[in-house]
């Protein structure tokens, strides 16, 4: 994709690589057994080990690890079996060591590569040059008092992915397709919630300009991007301002900058971060990380099949529609449970409708996210499939079968949250939790029994000879008589069956 | 006989014999604590909590649920953390800092039924062979010279440990050796240290020195009394990533069965020339012959050849881990803040202010070691000759069992001494810093006393996680060197 | 090597800790004859002797990803020489 920016004195390419910082999903931090659910209360979830008290000591989190490894052998990168934590010293308030461990030297992943499908259906590999593993800083807050900061620890420790890509990326906005497919597939591994939010994906830009076809030129950092949109902001405007210092005779100088939002433009740091030496050196607390190449193998063997295969399987194997497809594998959750409804012979895609429309649309209803639902689901996925096969094989309609999904699902919700809650709860269930008996007990089995239809359309005939009578000129009536025999028969006639009838009594 | 003057294995006795009560035997030490105040061991004293470990100490055994230290009373130097109880590492730095956890270490006395009797004094974090640089001011040996009464050094780092337990103010004490300063103030004040191997007692809840180097152990007046309190402090600790997932064997059982057919190594690098004095040579001699009437064989010819690296190589990588165990010392989360205007401000004040001239130095080298440009040259180059040093005992241990040498390259000097020149200072460590490198155990027994009345150490340095022949060939010095002269300072 | 004063100043600032003029030169002296101490290193062939940074004879050993610790925030607090409102105080930073 062709993205040169045309400056006052010619054309730019813009040369970005890009540092992600990607929270690990697990319970306990990297080093310490303190939890790292987001949005506590300040400062209790720290331990005595996260807030560097004297003495205290790390021991890595077994998890974290797995999810590293995992995460590079979703990247196709290479998998060190021996990598080194190092401590990268400097001062810093959220930085209670004095030094964060983290990997410099050997880290546990190698090179990778992420692929990127472009808008003009090609695709781009772009390389990854390391992951490692590395320890969070709490947050500080200059906003909460006039004279102070104020140092909140909760995050200190949590651990992060630092994800560094080669500066293959040309344009702001490949490097925000490369940052949604990452985040994509980190979600899908299921190593990172991505949660932009709240900080569990955050990015460094490194932005430097070049002439076509020139090295390339000194590059910036901007520190700290929190969302996509910025990030692509970020590079825009940086790029901009690269260009024009040098097209008025000036040169680009390599420092950190941070992005001011507000302003749209990027600017120095102030603080010492721009003449820091980090003073890496392994960390004496820790030993060598060696891995077990069988754990890996098992690791490998028990990754969920890639996203893409994936993608094409339920577009070819399944003829799901493509778009319906993407969103299924965005969402592994949503993926596994389309595969549990799985059932020879059963319309999978039939099921994936379902469950991108109805399903996520109760969802909606309830303001239940799909990380909540995840977790126990109101109907079950084989349930999901007895529904759409009570559709596809004409037993009931789908509005009935909206009906009775709704029914059931807000009853085994409720149930579910006042077990949790200990209240007491008084709200009938539905007849039967199996939708195929439900259905019967409702009575609500179409009919499909050809001469009752046909007793009830000649009736509806019968009843109404002026609208027989406009059939010929207005074919429209059809609708009025096909409501009218649903009515008489109280909505259970098939419906393909009664049009059928229908034009042929008219014809 | 004075309670105070039991060995930790005799008071151990006579408390299981019930001929004496932890309380009688607490008070007796609380006591003797008191009485030895002009040597500044202690920085903090915990009377009231002794006495009230001393009661359920008796409480237990009279429910028979005696452990292996049940009401031994003992010191803490003040580098290991105690929930509830002031911990300073003799910093200003530290200033008020009261730990709401307990060491492992510390942690496992009391449930082998130790008493604490109070926080002993340090140099400033465990930097320095004298007990100079402690904020709460020195420590003085409880030994004078003959016919001068200037108060000595009782060597260091742990040398409000040393001093107490030769002043039998504690039945034994605990250390901590990252060149030396558990053996070297043993050897300065007549008693036995014992730096075990690195890993086998837990460094959770000790404020860190040099991580890859610190080793906690045990300061007693016997062999014997180091090997039942190292027993009740080591095991594996897994909050410690470096603790060694190896069973504690019971070290006391080693003792008693002599050191035939062992060999012993005499290696020449221990005795340099214009170093060490006639007298510490004659000192090798001496336990040389010691061993060999008891049936080992000795070894002379026996070469560690990086031994004179090993104190270069340690005022590297020690200093460097410092620099960056240190940085959490910056006034925000606990201990001394001096204000500024800024953080920045606030950082170096604090840290100006809070550590003394020796942390200082030490932490300026190490910074500047780790530093861009020069990490190659200076910390890389240690730690490659660190593997060289280690390699040495490796070698050595496939001809020996263990080595004798000298523990210090002189036997204690004048409080004030040394103070202006750091390198002069550093070689105390000669002899003790090449074991604490390569992570083997070592022992210091009392070989004797140096031409002017003060006590000599007798080094035994063996095989990683073989502290039983330590004990072994330690035990075999202490029965033959029959030490039993006393300080001039002494409670009891 | 010699350490110069501007050395010294420079190395003390990425320690943060404040000297005075007065001190950086016996400081420089001092570090100076360290560092001159230290570089009988240089005698050493130590040509494929990989560095040794631990003498443990082990790999790191991993824990279970369980919530075993904080919930306690006066103990983390507690010794803290200013704190508001559940955080550690410390003067403005500006980035």
């Amino acid at each position: 994709m062709s993205a040169m920016i045309q400056g006052r004195t010619g054309e730019w390419e813009v040369v970005i690589g890009l540092e992600v910082h990607a929270q690990v999903t697990a319970e306990a931090k990297l080093f310490s057994g303190a939890a790292t659910a987001f949005g506590a209360e300040p400062n209790t979830q720290v331990s005595t080990i996260d807030a560097a008290f004297p003495g205290m000591l790390p021991v890595i989190n077994r998890h974290c690890v797995e999810q590293a490894v995992r995460t590079g052998l979703g990247l196709d990168a290479e998998i060190n079996l021996s990598s080194v934590f190092a401590r990268k010293n400097y001062f810093y308030p959220d930085l209670p060591a004095g030094y964060q461990i983290s990997q410099y030297e050997q880290p546990v992943v190698g090179r990778g590569c992420v692929r990127l499908d472009m808008p003009d259906g090609s695709t781009r590999e772009i390389g990854i040059t390391r992951l490692h593993l590395e320890q969070d800083a709490g947050k500080s807050l200059h906003d909460q008092h006039p004279r102070d900061t104020y140092i909140d620890l909760n995050r200190a420790g949590t651990a992060l992915m630092e994800i560094v890509s080669e500066p293959d990326l040309r344009s702001a906005e490949e490097a925000g397709i490369y940052l949604r497919k990452l985040r994509s597939i980190l979600r899908y591994l299921g190593t990172c919630d991505g949660n932009m939010e709240e900080g569990s994906l955050r990015c460094d830009c490194n932005v430097s300009v070049r002439r076509p076809g020139d090295k390339f030129g000194t590059r910036c950092e901007i520190k700290n991007l929190n969302s996509v949109r910025f990030a692509v902001q970020a590079i825009e405007v940086e790029a901009l301002r690269q260009i024009e210092l040098i097209e008025d005779g000036g040169t680009v100088t390599q420092e950190t900058r941070l992005f001011d939002t507000a302003r749209n433009i990027t600017r120095k740091m102030r603080s010492k971060e721009n003449d820091f030496d980090y003073r890496y050196f392994p960390d004496p607390d820790l030993l060598p990380l060696v891995l077990d190449k069988d754990w890996v193998a098992r690791l490998k063997a028990d990754l969920p099949e890639p996203q893409d295969d994936r993608r094409r399987r339920y577009i070819e194997d399944d003829h799901i529609r493509p778009e319906i497809a993407e969103r299924l594998v965005d969402e592994r959750a949503l993926a596994d449970f389309l595969d549990a409804a799985r059932a020879t012979r059963r319309e999978m895609a039939a099921v994936a409708n379902w469950i991108v429309t109805e399903m996520l649309g109760r969802l909606d209803v309830h303001g239940l996210t799909i990380e909540h639902w995840a977790k126990a689901p109101p109907v079950s996925a084989p349930q999901t499939g007895v529904l759409i096969d009570l559709i596809e094989k004409g037993t009931i309609n789908r509005s009935q079968a909206k009906s009775l999904y709704a029914d059931m699902f807000d009853y085994n919700l409720t149930a579910a949250r006042m077990a949790g809650s200990g209240l007491a709860f008084d709200q009938k269930p539905p007849e039967s939790l199996d939708f195929q008996e439900l259905a019967e007990k409702r009575g609500l089995r179409q009919v499909t029994d050809i001469g009752a239809i046909e007793a009830a359309v000649d009736a509806a005939l019968a009843a109404s000879p002026a609208q027989v009578a406009q059939f010929a000129t207005n074919p429209k009536v059809l609708g009025f008589f096909v409501g009218q025999v649903m009515k008489a028969t109280q909505g259970k006639a098939n419906p393909a069956l009664v049009n059928e009838l229908l034009r042929k009594k008219l014809g | 006989m004075s309670l105070v003057a039991l060995t930790l294995a005799e008071a151990r006795d006579q408390l299981a014999a019930k001929k004496i009560s932890a309380q009688e035997l607490t008070a007796a030490h609380v006591a003797a604590v008191e009485a030895v105040r002009p040597l500044n061991a202690f920085i903090t004293e915990t009377p009231e909590q002794a006495l009230a470990m001393a009661e359920g100490s008796d409480a237990r055994r009279a429910k028979g649920e005696a452990g292996a230290m049940e009401g031994i009373p003992v010191a803490i130097k003040d580098l290991f953390c105690t929930k509830g109880v002031l911990t300073t590492a003799a910093s200003h730095i530290l200033d008020g800092f009261v730990p709401p956890y307990e060491a492992t270490v510390t942690a496992n006395l009391w449930r082998a039924g130790a008493v604490m009797l109070g926080k002993t004094n340090l140099d400033e974090f465990a930097m320095g062979s004298s007990t100079t640089t402690s904020y709460y001011g020195p420590t003085e040996n409880p030994w004078r010279r003959a016919g001068d009464n200037r108060p000595l050094v009782p060597g260091g780092s742990s040398g409000g440990s040393a001093a107490a337990v030769a002043a039998r103010a504690a039945l034994g004490a605990t250390g901590t050796d990252t060149g030396g300063s558990i053996r070297q103030p043993a050897s300065f004040t007549g008693i036995v240290g014992l730096k075990p191997t690195y890993g086998r007692c837990s460094r959770w809840g000790v404020v860190a020195f040099a991580s890859s180097l610190d080793h906690p152990g045990p300061m007693t007046r016997t062999v014997r009394d180091a090997a039942i309190m190292l027993g009740a402090m080591a095991g594996h600790d897994p909050k410690d990533s470096t603790s060694a997932r190896v069973p504690v064997p019971d070290f006391e059982a080693a003792l008693g069965q002599g050191i035939k057919g062992l060999r012993v190594g005499i290696p020449n690098e221990y005795q340099p020339d214009g170093i060490i004095s006639a007298e510490i040579r004659a000192l090798v001699e001496r336990g040389a012959q010691w061993l060999r009437d008891q049936g080992a064989e000795i070894v002379d010819d026996i070469s560690l050849p990086h031994t004179k690296y090993a104190l270069p190589a340690y005022y590297i990588i020690a200093p460097a881990e410092a620099s960056s165990n240190l940085a959490r010392y910056d006034g925000v989360r606990f201990g001394l803040r001096v204000p500024g205007d800024s953080l920045e401000e606030l950082y170096e004040n604090t840290r100006a202010a809070g550590f003394g001239a020796e942390v200082r130095r030490r932490v300026l080298i190490g910074t500047y070691a780790l530093s861009a440009g020069y990490y190659d040259a200076y910390y890389l180059k240690a730690q490659r000759v660190r593997a060289l040093i280690a390699r040495d005992f490796a070698q050595a241990f496939e001809r020996v069992d263990c080595l004798l040498t000298p523990t210090a390259p002189s036997a204690a000097f004048a409080i004030g001494e040394k103070a202006d020149d750091p390198i002069a200072m550093y070689l105390n460590d000669l002899f003790t810093v090449p074991a604490d490198l390569a992570g083997v155990p070592a022992i210091s027994v009392p070989g004797g006393l140096s031409g002017d009345g003060l006590p000599l150490g007798l080094q035994v340095i063996g095989r990683a996680f073989d502290e039983a022949t330590v004990l072994r060939v330690g035990e075999a010095l202490e029965i033959a060197a029959g030490f039993s002269h006393l300080p001039q300072f002494i409670a009891g | 090597m010699a350490l110069d004063k501007a050395t010294v100043a420079r190395i003390a600032t990425l320690a943060r800790i404040r000297l005075s003029d007065d001190e950086l030169e016996p400081l420089a002296g001092e570090l100076s004859s360290i560092l001159g101490f230290v570089e009988q290193l240089d005698e050493v062939n130590t040509d494929g002797v990989a560095p040794m940074s631990s003498v443990a004879q082990m790999t790191l050993r991993m824990r279970d990803d369980a919530i075993t610790d904080g919930g306690d925030r006066d103990a983390i607090l507690g010794n803290a020489p200013a704190s508001a409102r559940g955080f550690f105080a410390v003067p403005k930073v500006v980035e």
